[in-house]
């Protein structure tokens, strides 16, 4: 009896749309691997990828295949099955995030509302932070799983790294959370499209969270977990063929999704100054704001290669220092600053 | 149903399983079945914190002491045989007393208005409110399980 109540097209936008967000976010981390050797080869005084069609566009596609057709191989003494899943765990984590993004406001098609947010759970900020948490076990199981020494080492470097950094992250959110009253990330977008933007009010919030994006998504300088002249490579040393291009690829994604996540708690996400004032319909509206978020998005992803080809590696000691001594008092101070000034203009 | 059934297997794979690190991939997704039935209780606020808590910090920490320790079957020493039927039995009277326990208990229908109290609302201003002096009680439990920690990790 349910099965013809179903709303049909309710699932069939849903569905669409995760195809969207998905195909979207993987094409954008194909080629921020393009964008980051041209990034690198600009800083660095070089060309960079030239030979695969006009200006290197072609390359991902080339490194894709590559990785396609690669001899696969899974070492002997290893436990195959967690072999698999580990990449698999990664690739999967890094993709789940992007539900609760709001990518847009509504579209109207057809006289349906179609809003281009998967899912607005009323606790989005806390799934993010719990899909964070799972995050570490694809490198966990699968450092284990190569049976290596330095994937080991490597993977225990991620899990203490990952769960050092998580402690401040949630702190700066807390923060965020206490000035906007709400966890739902389309609500937090909407606020901040009739005021300033979040940034304005947490600048220290927002750089303590840019840090531990860092650390969370195993970018340069905190990339001790694939830290090549220590380790071997890392915890994927043992992977070839497309596992091990998973595993890249998830780096990518995850930094993707951590830009966006950027963009839209503390940069306005869909909205951009002047957004109401313009007079154009709202479809048009709701494109032009995607638009603006995907721009949002590039300029982080830029600085997200930017640092890694400025900065040089911490060693660990250092990584735990800044972690522990530095990070956690910083965001607890900004805790308590934030809980002061908003109880002081409450009354 | 499907989500119990995993549950139940998961844990099964807990307690049987020869190889801890399989052990504790399988109370992961115990712990995920978990957070599922929490979902569906309307709890999402109890989901998503189960899942943080104890799928992202301790079951991480767990895994992390299992991997370096490296233990195998081979290692494990064999236990005598009155040791297990020891067990069996104690943990037969365990159950026992569980079902005499639970048989019965009442258990009311979850009413709409208690399933949304699982709401990060109502949980807020029931937390601050109605049951203030437990919260903060038990705050205080683990700021002096925090203060314990820091005290044994400096002896070395």
């Amino acid at each position: 009896m349910t099965l013809l109540s179903i709303d049909w097209f309710f699932i069939l936008e849903k569905i669409l749309l995760i195809s969207a967000v998905l195909v979207l976010s993987l094409v954008v981390a194909m080629y921020s691997t393009w964008g980051e050797r041209k990034v690198a080869a600009w800083i660095q005084d070089r060309l960079g990828p030239n030979r695969a069609g006009p200006m290197g566009l072609l390359q991902p596609l080339a490194d894709g295949g590559k990785l396609f057709f690669k001899e696969e191989i899974i070492p002997t003494n290893s436990n195959r099955f967690l072999f698999i899943l580990g990449p698999s765990v990664a690739m999967m984590v890094a993709c789940m995030t992007s539900a609760v993004i709001p990518w847009g406001d509504t579209l109207t098609i057809a006289g349906h509302p179609v809003s281009l947010q998967v899912a607005d759970v009323n606790i989005g900020i806390l799934f993010i932070f719990g899909v964070l948490s799972v995050g570490v076990y694809g490198i966990m199981i699968g450092g284990w799983a190569s049976n290596n020494k330095y994937s080991l080492l490597a993977s225990v470097r991620a899990a203490s790294q990952i769960i050092s950094y998580e402690l401040p992250m949630g702190l700066a959110l807390i923060a965020l959370l206490m000035l906007t009253g709400t966890l739902s990330l389309k609500e937090i977008v909407e606020q901040q499209r009739h005021d300033y933007w979040n940034v304005v009010y947490q600048p220290l919030g927002f750089f303590i969270f840019l840090v531990t994006a860092f650390a969370e998504t195993n970018r340069a300088p905190f990339d001790l977990p694939e830290a090549e002249n220590e380790l071997n490579g890392g915890y994927h040393l043992e992977y070839s063929s497309m596992k091990l291009g998973f595993y890249l690829f998830a780096e990518y994604i995850n930094m993707f999704v951590s830009s966006a996540l950027m963009a839209t708690m503390y940069f306005g996400g869909y909205a951009f100054p002047g957004m109401d004032s313009l007079g154009v319909s709202p479809n048009l509206l709701t494109i032009l704001g995607f638009l603006a978020l995907f721009v949002k998005i590039l300029v982080f992803i830029f600085f997200f290669m930017w640092v890694r080809w400025t900065v040089p590696r911490f060693r660990y000691d250092q990584l735990m220092r800044l972690g522990w001594r530095v990070m956690i008092p910083l965001a607890l101070a900004n805790m308590l600053i934030t809980g002061a000034v908003v109880l002081a203009r409450q009354h | 149903m499907v989500l119990s059934v995993i549950a139940l297997v998961s844990a099964l794979g807990v307690v049987l399983s020869k190889n801890p690190v399989t052990s504790v991939l399988c109370l992961i997704v115990t712990f995920f079945t978990i957070a599922g039935h929490y979902i569906m209780l309307n709890a999402q606020f109890l989901a998503v914190v189960h899942i943080i808590v104890y799928a992202g910090a301790i079951m991480v920490l767990f895994l992390y002491v299992m991997m370096l320790m490296n233990l195998n079957a081979e290692l494990e020493p064999q236990k005598r045989n009155w040791l297990k039927y020891a067990g069996a039995i104690s943990g037969g009277a365990l159950l026992v007393v569980l079902v005499a326990a639970l048989r019965d208990a009442s258990m009311p229908a979850i009413s709409t208005e208690a399933s949304e109290m699982g709401l990060i609302k109502n949980l807020g201003q029931l937390l601050f409110t109605q049951y203030v002096v437990p919260f903060e009680v038990s705050s205080i439990l683990f700021l002096s399980a925090m203060v314990g920690a820091v005290v044994i990790g400096k002896k070395d």
